[in-house]
């Protein structure tokens, strides 16, 4: 089968890999429908994440038929056309069972610092990820969902990751009516985000990032004010400012490691990778949210650690929420959302990108080339 | 120090608890089992077929497990030496990140060694870069050269 090939920072390619097989009674064999490249994947392209192995496949955003199901699988059956939510959960442990399907102890040995994900590296698991023909799918009773036969297949594909980061990122955030909320990066998980935060009833929704055509991008398609942070002098002062310097109700980092507009955390955190990436995104949230303000943190950072201004988190009372999304939680109401049309996910997508020129996509992408929002790409034998 | 046996007894205990105070709702449905760690039903356990390293934070393999790619060559020793510290550690992480460039030559080497010269235009996406970024590309690819043939010059200027 065709898959995506990691080999080395910034390279990557398609190969002919051996079909992926049962390794559990309970896994699913599922064959690609779409496969969405992430802003998260880019840290892997980029080399950022520890054990990133030399032929590894990406990829955790994909919906797919069902081709094969192990005796114990009991809800799916061959023929199904599934969205697969990019957490690996057993359903079973402790944290499963409380609802953290993002935090499965049962599904990724390498670590205990993250749960698996399929496709992210063996800190996530040392699972094939979905930017293939085929995919092996464990625990296939507990994270695939049928896809609703009037969904249409690119909605369904963004339910898999971005809808629900980007919902449960305005979620944490405790957002009350009135509320000013400020929602750092405007990738597709931040223009969510912004989306999403006007479920919870806010007055102001602000998203900062430099890049010109995302922030038009997302201030057309999440109703919100949008703001270059290079043409701002100072962005946690003009975001004082512009809360009447009370500081926003909810901030919310949807950057993660790579952020730019600060000097020493670039330079330490990306290239010298002294610390997890640069935390300048965070860093910002935290001195820019109100006393007693809420921070929600959904972007991605390494294991080790960041260099932050936790004082002024002790300081200032400040509530930092976080998490990988919970998909399968939020599955039911997010569907309905996207079915009574009230969130559109599908408008995110811009680049529709054949599986075999993967690499191109991924350059696209990480340059944000051609306006590009959202690249799909489509295996060969999708079929959908 | 063993844990107090009689903690109950204790003046006071509970009487201040507010089941309400719970800052993970809605995401996390407090049931109470956290309390029973990692006592609960596992599925019967994935079959280990092929070498998987694993964290010595935790004292059994996961009910399943990814086999993408075992851990091989010079890569596979430094990974495995940082299997040997916890995930607190440098030890750990920086020997990772370490492995991963090991690896990329190692995978050079395999490349050529199976006969496939790598195609690093294609590969890194140049073509796109062509297409959409033209001057800034061309302005990449000049100060690369530019910074490289230095380098180049200067080291043989050193060794004469």
């Amino acid at each position: 089968m065709l898959a995506m090939n990691y080999r080395g920072p910034y390279r990557i390619r398609t190969v002919e890999k051996p079909m992926p097989e049962m390794l559990h009674p309970e896994d699913a064999i599922v064959r690609v429908t779409r496969s969405c490249i992430c802003g998260s994947d880019l840290h892997l392209y980029h080399g950022m994440v520890p054990d990133t192995r030399i032929g590894s496949t990406f990829g955790h955003e994909f919906t797919g038929i069902v081709e094969e199901v192990g005796p114990m699988v009991q809800n799916l059956k061959v023929g199904d056309h599934v969205l697969i939510p990019f957490n690996v959960a057993c359903g079973k442990c402790n944290f499963c069972k409380q609802g953290l399907y993002g935090n499965c102890h049962e599904s990724n040995p390498m670590a205990t610092a993250v749960g698996a994900i399929f496709g992210y590296s063996h800190t996530a698991g040392g699972f094939d990820g979905g930017q293939a023909e085929y995919v092996r799918v464990p625990f296939a009773d507990v994270g695939p969902t049928v896809i609703p036969p009037d969904m249409d297949p690119d909605d369904a594909v963004l339910l898999t990751d971005v809808v629900p980061t980007g919902y449960q990122a305005a979620e944490m955030g405790g957002i009350k009516e009135g509320d000013t909320v400020v929602v750092f990066g405007a990738g597709p998980i931040g223009i969510m985000a912004a989306r999403c935060a006007w479920f919870f009833g806010p007055s102001r929704v602000i998203i900062i990032d430099h890049v010109d055509y995302r922030l038009e991008f997302a201030k057309n398609y999440a109703k919100c004010e949008a703001y270059n942070f290079k043409s701002l002098e100072d962005p946690v002062l003009f975001l004082k400012k512009t809360t009447d310097w009370y500081g926003a109700d909810v901030c919310i980092d949807c950057v993660g490691c790579e952020a730019e507009g600060n000097t020493l955390q670039t330079f330490s955190g990306r290239v010298l990778l002294l610390q997890a990436g640069a935390a300048t995104a965070l860093q910002w949230a935290i001195n820019s949210v109100k006393k007693g303000g809420i921070v929600s943190i959904v972007g991605v950072y390494g294991p080790p650690f960041n260099l932050l201004a936790i004082g002024n988190v002790v300081n200032k009372g400040i509530t930092i929420r976080a998490n990988q999304a919970s998909v399968k939680r939020l599955l039911p109401k997010l569907i309905d959302h996207v079915q009574s049309g009230r969130l559109k996910p599908r408008e995110l997508i811009t680049h529709r990108v054949p599986l075999e020129e993967v690499s191109d996509a991924y350059r696209l992408f990480s340059s944000k080339l051609d306006n590009c929002i959202k690249a799909v790409l489509i295996p060969p034998s999708a079929k959908v | 120090m063993e844990s107090n046996e009689d903690y109950k007894n204790i003046p006071g205990w509970g009487m201040d608890s507010d089941p309400e105070n719970e800052p993970t709702y809605p995401i996390k449905n407090y049931t109470g089992d956290d309390h029973n760690r990692t006592n609960y039903e596992r599925s019967e356990p994935q079959p280990e077929t092929v070498e998987i390293l694993m964290s010595n934070e935790r004292p059994k393999m996961t009910t399943v497990f990814g086999t993408s790619v075992p851990p091989s060559g010079l890569s596979g020793v430094i990974r495995r030496y940082a299997f040997k510290h916890s995930e607190d550690r440098y030890r750990h992480w920086l020997p990772l990140l370490f492995a991963d460039r090991i690896n990329m030559f190692e995978g050079l080497i395999d490349d050529i060694k199976s006969g496939h010269l790598p195609n690093i235009v294609k590969e890194r996406g140049w073509a796109v870069e062509w297409q959409y970024n033209r001057s800034k590309f061309v302005k990449k690819i000049a100060v690369t050269a530019l910074i490289t043939g230095t380098a180049i010059l200067l080291l043989r200027k050193r060794k004469k």
